[in-house]
């Protein structure tokens, strides 16, 4: 009982951190059918903001729960700046041209974020351990696991919640349907589509930074931290389907169970079990396992 | 006709000009070298950067600098190497082993370099290495570990101012096997490559020669490098009945594994050992958890703050000053390096009298045994091209009153006791018992 406790939690825990990055690389997808490999670094960047801040405002004597305000705060900042600049600045040229096309060029982004990052928050690796030293740790299964962590569970569950019911209870959300299904019925209906690219790009970006951000205070910020998450966080898109968020959400929980339990009783396997699971998807149904469907236009 | 004439005229004596002081420039190249170009290779992005590339770069920086103004402790204090002037050039070792080669060549061939130091990957050592023959240029591999620069082919121009990974993982086993001899069983958390793979080996067959009762955990853990969550194998190893965990983890990832482990209360149900954590203990400060056995790749860093030698004392003060933090292990490593560097100039300059070829410091540092730092280096395997110098562990205490990490129970091993000798492979010489091996 305790190992199945152990590896339920180890294994929702996982798949929170990815749910949280995949939901925003899945949502870019669907919506502007872009594959956006700087979703990394926008995991990245709020993970440096966070950081950034939380130590700052710790030096000042601000109290640790303050940490998870910075926390949101970081990831919306993020969204909102760099996701309006690169939208706005780079994406908008790049509608309708071959896919290929819009991966080198988000490639060629998620570089020169990198080095940016270098250039505003230098190579020392930042702390931010105070919102997790502030929630402590509990025994559960027979084992000390910090709250921290489990929390994660909760906040993917909310980021699930909010983007399943901005979607199918909103307003908003029958635009971004109507916009995903048709985007030139949706512009002839009235529908302000740059506008919907915009917000569901800062949107996305803003996933990206609140994935990081949350993870900041459990690791050490260092440079390279978004190269590790775009592989996982694509991994977790192409076995739920480009374009879901249910297949998001399924895809991360897959991975990380399985990833959990191999951890424990194979770990020899543990590299192996995510692309296995991956490469069986793609053999048998290569569209993702809950993959939208497509419009057959004549 | 008479433009003709004068632009030949002013074509030959410009020729001429040039062949005549580029004639004088080698005239003078052949008695005094003014200057030397020392590459100086180090992670300067990526999550190795901060707690290797960064200090590493800093220690050679400093050392280089201070060689240059005869600021150096005697035996070092005469001004230069051989004479000459270093300027060190700074570049990124990350990028993976084909950029580094192509740097590499570009460095010697393009940019004249004499010597290339530094490197901390082992995949660029190993790939560096026939280059370096070939381009018959003096490189000093600073901090890299695989034992198989120098056990698998004989190297003419490469040499290592540090032991290699054996003596970390050898050291780590006698010291566990000193302290707890009662050890029921041990478990490992190593990253999945060779690094990770060849320390937990010899770590395991070591103890495995000291301590036979002890027995090695079935579930061993192997994540990927730079995977940075690692809450899956913090349970695991919780839930494992052994009461000891060997990691070799390094930079982000050990940073990580320490935060999480810490948080979860790992260090408190298991000793933990970390062959590399030195590296991070001053970065990590206050949450570096107590009672953890630490390593820093040899007597460097926060192992040998208080050896109170002439050396290591300027080495500790000159480095707090110019970049306000102890000096970490890597620091050393690369600062043991040019002193190496500066030792083979010195030798082959004197005895030739002149300015050295690149065959006489070669031919200088081949053997050689010198006072670094922290510790004497010995280069004694290889053919003369490997060092062996101690080993040293230490357990974590954190100093509440001066604020800063420290060390308790720090003990160190005689290069001897935790290096093969000279010819045997680190693996053979384990399994054979280590035969030879002087630990007193």
């Amino acid at each position: 009982m305790e190992t199945f406790i152990t590896n339920l939690l180890n294994g929702l825990q996982y798949s929170s951190y990815l749910v949280i990055v995949s939901v925003g690389l899945t949502i870019i997808f669907g919506v502007m059918k872009i594959l956006n490999v700087a979703h990394g670094s926008f995991y990245a960047w709020g993970a440096y903001t966070s950081a950034f801040f939380i130590g700052k405002f710790s030096d000042m004597g601000w109290p640790d729960a303050f940490g998870f305000v910075i926390i949101f705060a970081s990831a919306i900042a993020v969204g909102l700046v760099l996701g309006f600049i690169i939208e706005r600045g780079l994406l908008r040229f790049m509608y309708g041209r071959d896919e290929v096309v819009i991966i080198l060029a988000t490639f060629g982004l998620f570089l020169v974020l990198e080095d940016v990052i270098l250039l505003v928050f230098g190579v020392d690796p930042y702390f931010a351990y105070q919102p997790m030293a502030y929630l402590e740790s509990v025994e559960v299964g027979g084992i000390t696991r910090d709250v921290y962590g489990l929390s994660l569970i909760l906040v993917s569950t909310l980021v699930a919640a909010g983007c399943w019911y901005g979607l199918n209870r909103t307003k908003w959300g029958n635009i971004l349907k109507a916009v995903i299904f048709d985007r030139e019925m949706s512009v002839s209906m009235g529908i302000n589509v740059p506008m919907v690219y915009t917000v569901t790009f800062i949107g996305g970006t803003a996933l990206g930074a609140l994935g990081g951000a949350y993870i900041a205070p459990t690791v050490s910020v260092a440079p390279g931290l978004g190269g590790e998450v775009i592989v996982l966080s694509f991994a977790v898109v192409v076995i739920g389907g480009m374009g879901s968020i249910p297949g998001a959400l399924i895809g991360s929980i897959l991975i990380g169970l399985l990833r959990a339990i191999s951890v424990h009783e194979f770990p020899q396997i543990e590299l192996f079990v995510i692309f296995a699971v991956m490469a069986v998807v793609l053999v048998f149904r290569p569209e993702g396992l809950f993959a939208p469907a497509k419009v057959r236009k004549i | 006709m008479l433009t003709k004439k004068l632009i030949r005229g002013v074509g030959l004596a410009a020729v001429s000009a040039i062949a005549i002081s580029g004639g004088a420039a080698q005239a003078q190249d052949a008695t005094k070298q003014d200057t030397i170009k020392i590459a100086v290779a180090a992670f300067l992005s990526g999550g190795a950067a901060g707690p290797f590339g960064v200090p590493g770069r800093n220690g050679a920086e400093l050392v280089i600098d201070a060689i240059n103004a005869g600021k150096l402790p005697a035996p070092y204090a005469a001004k230069g190497f051989g004479g000459a002037t270093a300027e060190g050039i700074f570049f990124d070792e990350s990028g993976g082993a084909t950029k580094q080669v192509a740097e590499y060549r570009n460095l010697v061939q393009k940019r004249g370099v004499n010597v290339v130091i530094g490197y901390v990957g082992s995949g660029n050592c190993i790939a560096l290495s026939p280059v370096a023959d070939e381009l018959k240029t003096l490189t000093i591999f600073s901090t890299c570990g695989t034992p198989r620069i120098f056990e698998e082919s004989p190297r003419s121009y490469v040499f290592r101012s540090m032991s290699h990974a054996t003596a970390d993982n050898i050291a780590a086993a006698h010291y566990v096997a000193d302290k707890f001899p009662n050890l029921k069983g041990y478990t490992g958390i190593n990253q999945n490559y060779s690094w990770g793979q060849d320390s937990w080996r010899d770590f395991d067959l070591t103890l495995q020669t000291r301590n036979s009762s002890a027995k090695a955990s079935e579930k061993l853990q192997f994540p990927k490098i730079f995977a940075g969550q690692y809450g899956t194998e913090i349970s695991a190893l919780s839930l494992d009945k052994s009461e000891l965990v060997h990691s070799s983890f390094w930079g982000g990832d050990l940073e990580a594994f320490v935060i999480q482990g810490g948080a979860r209360g790992l260090f408190k149900k298991k000793t933990a050992v970390l062959t590399v954590g030195g590296a991070a203990s001053y970065r990590l400060g206050k949450r570096m958890p107590d009672n953890i056995i630490l390593g820093d790749r040899g007597p460097y860093g926060i192992l040998v703050r208080d050896r109170k030698t002439a050396l290591n004392t300027w080495f500790i003060n000159a480095f707090k000053d110019r970049y306000g933090t102890y000096p970490s292990g890597p620091a050393y490593h690369y600062a043991q390096s040019i002193l190496a560097t500066k030792v083979a100039y010195d030798k082959a300059a004197a005895s030739a009298g002149m300015a050295p070829t690149q065959e006489q410091v070669v031919a200088a540092l081949k053997g050689a045994t010198f006072e670094s730092f922290s510790t004497t280096v010995d280069m004694a395997l290889g053919n003369g091209h490997q060092a062996i110098t101690e080993a040293a562990y230490g357990i974590t205490r954190y100093n509440n009153e001066a604020g800063e990490p420290a060390l308790t129970d720090v003990k160190f091993f005689p290069a001897k006791c935790v290096m093969p000798p000279d010819g045997v492979t680190s693996v053979d010489w384990i399994k054979g018992g280590m035969k030879g091996a002087t630990c007193s």
